[in-house]
């Protein structure tokens, strides 16, 4: 029993995003075209290229057939994913695993979300029949949770906490409005931020990621292949994958300052690609920032500074574009929009233009030279998770 | 020997100052105040309440339940089988309603007290009616509910001695179905033949029982007001007592046992005590008070009565879909599945959680698999009370009346869930308050009512344990 990885084997050769906004004009297939088209461009490739496709969506389509049709694929093999927030990211898994078993020699993951159709206000569940005993509680108010329960473990002032909450939401709209595709474009101060109307707990709407439609996709193909299609491909150093067994939800001893699911998909993501120091070794990292508190705790669980540590590392910028690692240097959930299905796929975007040097210079982080980029994505809320952590390098070795 | 092996009565958090009415609307309303019903309560959960407090006064289990109320949850079906499975009854339990009036409350009670099984019945209502009109302010919401068997079950609280009826038809109040307030006759007609129709039972009764008014402590429960005065004054009897209707309303269906348990409760040893209820004529039954204690377990009426916690007008209105305000802009949840929750009814109805007998786990919902692969057993734990771990405010989750109070509940002796608290408000709950869990409705969607539980905080004042 063992998480091998297929650390190496399988590169990235293009990528594509549209602009994650409000999109009242384009519905899944216009979007699924438009990130398709970039990316098939990016790669130098056509649809007739690619030998199969994964589809991620979270609750904006059912089966393959919503990627087949738009796209006019001919007998292709498209497989929809699902898992929560993390589908974008499952979706590139499964493709990266079909390349590196040698069953195909091209795929692409492509995820979509289209949650403004909806006409409700946050992302909504699809409805399962249930006996109607089920929490039917916002995932804001289960992170909520987490600002006070962190301040007391660490013995800070809950206003403190709050404020560095803040603090991680301004950073990411500074980081937002630098970037064209990002849903929101203005840079907002921690009073702004804190001023806001309350939505959960401490929680006020600028807490909350930006919901947004959008897509994005990615081909890969095995690594030896990787030049034939870009001089700068970005190698698959590490994939991990954890679905929580709802524990936390149960456990007295769970005190909702961690998230034991982002904890092993990182320990089992550094293993799987050999880094021991990820504050110094990677160039940056794309955290899934649902809500503020979340990118906070983040940063302990996935190991870039000790417990206890990351409120004030986020006071003092380390996490900044300009800091020691950027994170969400993209602008993140918050400030770039989270459509469910092709959030994941947006982060490794992100890594494929900095890693590449493309990032538009007002953007472009300085410590590109690393060549390591993270990516995690996770579904869910505390107690009751799943997470997905990548580790994606421009270099072999 | 028949009698009342056990009595318990339940009455909401909430109370209307009825000078609210006036100052909202211009007129109506009257000194004092009523209890309210919460948003998250009906006639079912609150029978349970009551139910389930009177159970915890005798070790004798009912053989039959029977629930009555003027405002049932459903109708074409049965109400008390959800009483029923939340209380975790064996299904030889025979469950039914006797709905429609106050009348069959107190009938289905002098059947049980007439019968030969132990039976537990259970009267509730929710008393509302036209804005600024006299039943919104003469009536209160809430619960009670009493054992009936023999003295060979188990030791009684009081001798059944004798009951005497007298039936009329005339109509003083009345609500066609579907309606959701009555209508009432002028005052007087009712006030006259219910002193008739009283005056007689009351005379039959001093005649089977061979006893004089004199010795009687004597109960009225009846919604003509005008009438349970005027009666009152007319028995002659040892004392009449105060019904607290100025404090609590006149509760329908649930307040011929909430003042049967007053009596019992304060009546000495020997008292002979009467519960007089108006309904469609008068109905009577007289007891013996025993020695036996009432548990300490039950919170008294007195205690209820003296405490809760004050609900604006505004909301009184929406609560009771008079006044139906904004929801929260999130899809409402989709009707509770009849299969699932049939499949889950120990959990959804009992709240019976799972342990894993090899490591003490408690899994709430029961897992169906321990950590080992086998089976778990099963934990009952309504009873068990909590503390609240930590807790948050949805102001954005659908809510009948946002925003939602929600906590992380730590059991006592094991076990921990995130759940809804209710009777609680956003600036009242803090981290380490102990909680009680509590029989709710959720919502509803298509007509149908979900049940489950939540916890609310322990207020000793209100006499919980």
């Amino acid at each position: 029993m063992a998480s091998r990885g297929i650390r190496d084997r399988v590169a990235i050769v293009g990528m594509g995003c549209t602009p994650f906004a409000e999109h009242w004009d384009k519905g899944i297939d216009e979007l699924l075209i438009d990130a398709a088209k970039e990316t098939w461009a990016s790669a130098g490739v056509d649809r007739n290229d690619i030998d199969a496709y994964w589809f991620g969506t979270a609750q904006s389509a059912m089966s393959g057939i919503a990627v087949a049709r738009p796209l006019r694929l001919l007998n292709k093999p498209v497989t929809r994913v699902e898992n929560y927030c993390a589908t974008g990211s499952e979706a590139l898994r499964q493709a990266c695993y079909a390349v590196a078993c040698g069953a195909y020699d091209s795929a692409m993951a492509i995820g979509v979300e289209k949650v403004k159709d909806g006409g409700y206000q946050g992302l909504n569940a699809f409805p399962i029949p249930s006996d109607g005993t089920q929490r039917t509680l916002t995932a804001a108010a289960m992170f909520s949770m987490v600002i006070p329960a962190y301040a007391k473990k660490y013995g800070i002032d809950e206003d403190r906490i709050r404020t560095v909450a803040a603090r991680i939401a301004s950073k990411n709209h500074a980081n937002g409005a630098k970037n064209p595709k990002a849903q929101f474009r203005k840079e907002m101060s921690v009073d702004a931020i804190c001023a806001m109307p309350a939505v959960a707990g401490r929680l006020g709407v600028f807490d909350c990621a930006g919901v947004a439609d959008g897509a994005a996709a990615a081909i890969v193909v095995r690594a030896e292949d990787a030049h034939h299609y870009t001089d700068k491909p970005l190698y698959v150093k590490a994939l991990s994958f954890v679905a929580g067994n709802g524990e936390g939800l149960s456990d007295p001893s769970y005190d909702y300052t961690t998230f034991p699911e982002c904890v092993e998909t990182a320990r089992d993501a550094y293993a799987q690609a050999g880094i021991t120091d990820p504050l110094r070794e990677l160039a940056m990292a794309e955290v899934h920032d649902c809500f503020t508190p979340t990118e906070l705790v983040l940063m302990e669980d996935l190991g870039f500074v000790e417990r206890g540590m990351a409120w004030k590392a986020c006071e003092d910028g380390l996490f900044d574009r300009d800091g020691i690692l950027p994170v969400n240097p993209d602008g993140g959930l918050k400030s770039f929009g989270h459509p469910t299905g092709a959030s994941g796929l947006r982060m490794m975007y992100e890594a494929w233009l900095q890693l590449r040097g493309e990032a538009p210079p007002e953007r472009a982080i300085a410590t590109a030279s690393r060549g390591l980029a993270l990516t995690h994505n996770l579904g869910g809320y505390p107690g009751e998770m799943v997470s997905f952590v990548s580790i994606l390098g421009n270099a072999l070795g | 020997m028949r009698g009342i092996l056990s009595i318990g009565t339940y009455l909401p958090h909430y109370r209307l100052d009825l000078a609210q009415v006036s100052a909202f609307l211009g007129s109506g309303g009257r000194k004092g105040f009523r209890t309210v019903a919460s948003y998250d309560e009906d006639t079912t959960t609150m029978g349970f309440e009551a139910a389930r407090r009177c159970l915890r006064g005798s070790t004798v289990s009912p053989e039959q339940l029977i629930f009555s109320t003027v405002t049932p949850a459903y109708v074409d079906r049965t109400n008390a089988t959800a009483i029923f499975a939340a209380l975790g009854l064996p299904r030889s339990v025979v469950a039914y309603d006797t709905n429609g009036s106050v009348r069959s409350l107190s009938g289905a009670f002098g059947s049980a007290l007439h019968g030969t099984r132990t039976a537990l019945v259970i009267g509730a209502d929710i008393r509302s009616g036209s804005p600024t009109g006299v039943d919104e302010s003469a009536g209160g919401d809430g619960a009670s509910a009493a054992l009936i068997g023999s003295d060979s079950d188990g030791p009684l609280l009081a001798e059944h001695v004798a009951t005497a009826s007298c039936t009329d038809e005339f109509v003083d109040r009345w609500r066609t179905p579907g309606d959701t307030r009555s209508k009432l006759w002028e005052e007087r007609f009712g006030e006259v033949k219910y002193l008739e129709n009283a005056t007689s039972a009351w005379t039959d009764l001093l005649r089977i029982a061979n006893v004089s008014a004199d010795q009687i402590t004597v109960a009225v429960s009846g919604l003509h007001s005008r009438a349970v005065r005027a009666v009152g004054g007319r028995l002659k009897a040892a004392h009449t007592i105060d019904d607290h209707s100025t404090k609590i309303g006149t509760g329908g269906a649930a307040q011929p046992l909430l003042l049967l348990n007053d009596l019992i409760h304060n009546a000495q040893t020997n008292e002979l005590i009467a519960l007089m209820v108006l309904s469609d004529g008068a109905e009577v039954h007289l007891f013996r008070r025993t020695s036996l204690q009432v548990s300490p377990q039950i919170p008294t009426v007195a205690a209820q009565v003296a405490t809760g916690s004050p609900v604006s007008y505004g909301k009184f209105l929406s609560w009771r879909g008079v006044l139906p305000v904004e929801p929260p802009r999130r899809p409402e949840p989709a009707r509770a599945s009849s299969s699932a929750s049939d499949r889950n009814e120990a959990w959804k109805f009992g709240f019976v959680a799972g342990r894993d007998s090899n490591d003490g786990t408690i899994t709430m919902p029961p897992a169906q698999m321990g950590a080992s692969g086998e089976p778990l057993e099963t934990r009952p734990m309504a009873e068990v009370l909590g503390t609240v771990a930590t807790y948050t405010i949805d102001r954005l989750a659908y809510s009948p009346s946002p925003p939602i109070v929600f906590a992380v509940v730590d059991f006592d002796g094991g076990g921990r869930l995130p759940i809804e608290l209710a009777d609680t408000s956003p600036d009242e709950v803090r981290v380490g308050d102990r909680v009680e869990m509590t029989f709710r409705k959720l919502g509803t969607a298509d007509g149908i009512h979900n049940y489950f539980w939540k916890a609310r905080p322990i207020r000793n004042a209100e006499g919980n344990a």
